[in-house]
């Protein structure tokens, strides 16, 4: 057996150096690239497959339709891409390769706004912009007059006069100007951390939930008042804001000629709302694309519906169900399907199912609705007795009935199910001494959508700061520029100047025609690249 | 003197047809041109005679073209009622698109040296209004209720610029990916058209500016109105739509545009190709996600039934059945 070495093998890394070759790796610039590219790649998935927390109803439907997928769709997290681990392991492995560049960056360019401008290069002429000419001013005089036109361009710039051991006298200006492209590159970055984390806020500590409520009815903001609720993983109900609302009218307006005939528009809810128990209501006319504010909370204007309203009396007499029953809206003419269930009727219980057509229609050999305004209104239903299923106790959809345990009651002659077609005001007797059904009337219902979401304000800030860094860092042209002047032999001096563009697009003949001008205004040739301009203008 | 609203439809739909028209023109002229540079070298300058008379007949044609084009949009909008932008569905948008793109051309080319890009930017032009009017066509309808805001007129004015910006942008890196491909095999640039197009670290940079410009628009458009306007109508400021998650990639793929710019041994070529990429992702998701997609809110491309904002769905839970 052969011994075990026990320190490092030579070329091996210790914990801490793999740890700080993992961090350089990470925080490189090709990291993030290759992580930004693969978040778009990632995001893919999601806008294909429809996702649980935007179309319930599409996924089971795609479930429905794709057995064999779904089971290994279902592993991969398909449904929910945007808050699957792997999906959530990109972003974040991107910030922090993101906090990895910007910490650094951030004190390196703290500490060169602080600095003063670097000194010049000792070969000015290798520069890709340079130029020099000779003068009779003396070095110090150039050096000032550089120092004061650079500044006009809006440059630090930094005068130093020396005279050398051999005796010769020189003065050397060194000028930055641009530092605001650093700073809105880091400002873009940093606001897309605060972007993010507010993004994060907003869907775990709030909620969003729907609620179908009849026009003429009311709502009170509580978890149990909601027909559907969303809450964040750490939301807490405490947050909910005390508010209640009744919906008093609703209006609408069918367009009845031109091309979007029967197209609905101009929805308004009048709601009158209080923001505490016992305080003074205020009226407020919810529109689509305008919500409701109260507190952190946003009331919304989503759907609306109509709800047939009827009374059923059972075998003996006693009124078993009575009130508005919502119908869901099945396409823009608003024919609507839905379920009434009398649930206390004697002897047995009843349950209608069917659709509601607002303006009823026939000739197509198909019962359809021809419009969404109720002008020729029809409530279509066929009969269900017995156990619906509603004492067992396990929750159950209201738009569904549960016929399992149900019988099916048939019409006279027995070849089809006992159908009611009512319109309002009918009463109809119901077969086998069920009771009676009277459609009363049409009540209409709104859906709304309420949502808490916090830190939406802090987001949009931080886009908003994005974006105007962003602008900085693009359009800001960062350049160097020395003066070099320096006695020569005969008495005269040599005045170089050169400039180093240090942004990304910067346009070269913009460039040139500064570098001409300073050159110019130091008394040196006038402006080669300025002449040539205006020759080639004109021309 | 007034006209109706169909009058107004019907001379929109001339104007559109009368700009492809003059598009084509000019696209004739610039190809008489260029045929006839073809074996003239790039250093000799060509100002005076036919060629050069060709050259400046395709630019005053594209010129007209654009100023066809612009009362083809502007009727489009008289012929909506209530009055309206005109890019209220993708018919819309697209002749609002294309528009973009020849006006950021004509008002750039001076500047930016870029008058060569004029047969690409006509043949595009003229390609767009074909398939807009070819595939895309719809009538004039009036807007419903969700699209009935302030945010149209700004947010999809700055995703219309920066689209139009953006594919600018992605010509200008095709031509930088001939060019550089030319160069690398060796081949004669001197002559011809592409002698014509400025050498491939000017045509870098000027893609670069040209995204450079787009990019912010985008961000504009995507992150900040898009958000905004989700938020008032649709009760969420970011609701994964897949329209919302395609901008969403596009803005990636562009970010990723500008840091492989930055980053060694992605420069140019590769920084071209992502470029182009981002236009895939940006077309794509104007054009395709309205086919592929029945579920996103933005499908404007589906017929308009709907009543409200959506069909309400059943709610998962049990309501109590009292």
């Amino acid at each position: 057996m052969s011994e075990r070495p026990t320190g490092p093998l030579p070329g091996e890394l210790s914990m801490r150096e793999f740890g700080r070759w993992m961090w350089r790796q990470v925080t490189s610039m090709r990291t993030a690239l290759v992580l930004l590219l693969l978040l778009a790649l990632a995001a893919v998935p999601g806008s294909l497959i429809p996702q649980e927390n935007v179309d319930t109803m599409a996924v089971s439907q795609w479930k429905d339709a794709h057995p064999k997928l779904t089971p290994v769709y279902e592993k991969l997290q398909m449904f929910s891409v945007y808050d699957s681990p792997w999906f959530s392991a990109i972003y974040l492995l991107l910030f922090i390769s993101l906090v990895g560049c910007i910490v650094p960056r951030t004190g390196v360019y703290w500490r060169a706004l602080r600095a003063r401008p670097p000194k010049a290069p000792r070969n000015l002429a290798r520069l890709p912009e340079s130029a020099s000419f000779t003068t009779q001013a003396s070095p110090a005089e150039v050096g000032a007059a550089a120092r004061a036109a650079l500044r006009k361009r809006r440059y630090r710039a930094d005068v130093s006069d020396s005279a050398g051991a051999d005796g010769i006298e020189t003065a050397e200006v060194a000028a930055e100007r641009g530092y605001l492209r650093e700073a809105g590159n880091l400002v873009f970055h940093m606001s897309l951390i605060v972007v993010l984390v507010a993004f994060a806020v907003g869907s775990l500590f709030g909620y969003k939930g729907g609620a179908i409520v009849m026009v003429g009815g009311g709502f009170a903001n509580d978890v149990r008042s909601y027909d559907e609720f969303k809450p964040g993983s750490l939301f807490e109900q405490q947050v909910m804001e005390p508010f209640a609302f009744d919906v008093d009218d609703f209006e609408i307006s069918w367009l009845t000629d031109g091309p979007r005939a029967g197209m609905a528009s101009d929805f308004v809810s009048h709601l009158s709302y209080t923001t505490e128990p016992g305080a003074e209501p205020i009226d407020y006319d919810l529109r689509v694309n305008h919500p409701l504010e109260i507190g952190a909370t946003d009331v919304f204007l989503i759907g609306h519906g109509y709800a047939p309203v009827l009374t059923i009396k059972d075998g003996n007499g006693d009124v078993a169900y009575s009130g508005p029953t919502p119908f869901l809206p099945m396409d823009g003419t608003f024919a609507s399907f839905g379920v009434i269930k009398a649930a206390d009727a004697q002897p047995s219980q009843i349950g209608l199912t069917g659709e509601f057509y607002p303006t009823f229609d026939m000739s197509g050999g198909f019962p359809t609705s021809i419009f969404g305004d109720p002008i020729n209104p029809l409530l279509s239903v066929v009969l269900y007795a017995g156990d619906l299923g509603l004492d067992d106790g396990t929750p159950q959809s209201v738009y569904a009935l549960d016929t399992e345990t149900a019988t099916p009651i048939m019409s006279e002659d027995g070849t089809q199910q006992f159908r009611l077609d009512l319109r309002p005001g009918d009463t109809v007797a119901l077969p086998d001494g069920l009771g009676e059904v009277t459609f009363d009337g049409i009540a209409r219902w709104n859906k709304l959508q309420i949502s808490r979401t916090p830190g939406k304000f802090v987001a949009l800030g931080g886009v908003i700061a994005a974006t105007l860094g962003l602008c900085l860092s693009l359009f800001m042209r960062p350049r160097r520029t020395w003066v070099r002047a320096r006695r020569q032999e005969d008495g005269s001096t040599l005045v170089e100047v050169a400039s180093l563009d240090r942004s990304s697009g910067g346009d070269p003949e913009r460039g040139a025609a500064e570098l001409a001008a300073i050159v110019e205004s130091l008394g040196g040739p006038a402006a080669p690249g300025e002449s040539a301009k205006a020759v080639e203008e004109k021309s | 003197m007034t006209f109706t609203d169909a009058q107004y439809e019907v001379f929109s739909y001339e104007a559109v047809i009368a700009a492809g028209v003059v598009y084509f023109l000019s696209f004739l002229a610039y190809l008489v041109q260029f045929a006839s540079l073809r074996k003239v070298g790039a250093d000799v300058p060509v100002e005076t005679g036919r060629t050069a008379m060709a050259g400046r007949l395709g630019l005053v044609l594209a010129v007209l073209a654009a100023v066809i084009h612009f009362v083809g949009l502007v009727t489009r909008g008289l012929a909506a009622d209530p009055n309206r932008v005109p890019w209220g569905n993708m018919y819309e948008f697209t002749i609002s698109g294309t528009f973009f793109v020849t006006l950021i051309f004509l008002l750039t080319a001076k500047k930016m040296k870029t008058l060569w890009l004029g047969p690409w930017v006509v043949a595009f032009a003229l390609v767009a209004l074909m398939a807009a009017f070819l595939g895309l066509d719809d009538a004039v309808l009036p807007l419903p209720d969700a699209l009935n805001s302030p945010w149209l007129v700004i947010h999809v004015v700055s995703a219309v610029i920066s689209t139009a910006a953006f594919t600018i942008g992605g010509i200008l890196s095709i031509l930088f990916l001939v060019k550089e491909r030319r160069e690398l095999k060796g081949k004669d640039n001197s002559t011809g058209y592409l002698g014509r197009v400025p050498g491939t670290a000017t045509l870098d940079r000027i893609s670069y500016r040209m995204h450079a410009f787009a990019f912010p628009v985008w961000t504009f458009a995507v992150l900040i109105t898009g958000p905004i306007w989700a938020h008032q109508a649709w009760g969420n400021y970011w609701n994964w739509d897949p329209k919302e998650v395609w901008a969403f990639i596009t803005w990636v793929v562009y970010a990723g545009y500008l840091h492989a710019r930055a980053t060694a041994g992605w420069k140019g070529r590769n920084a071209s190709y992502v470029a182009l990429v981002g236009l895939a992702t940006l077309w794509f998701n104007f054009i395709g996600i309205n086919f592929f997609s029945s579920t996103s809110q933005h499908s404007y491309a589906a017929p308009a039934t709907t009543s409200l904002v959506q069909v309400v769905e059943a709610p998962d839970a049990a309501l109590p059945t009292t």
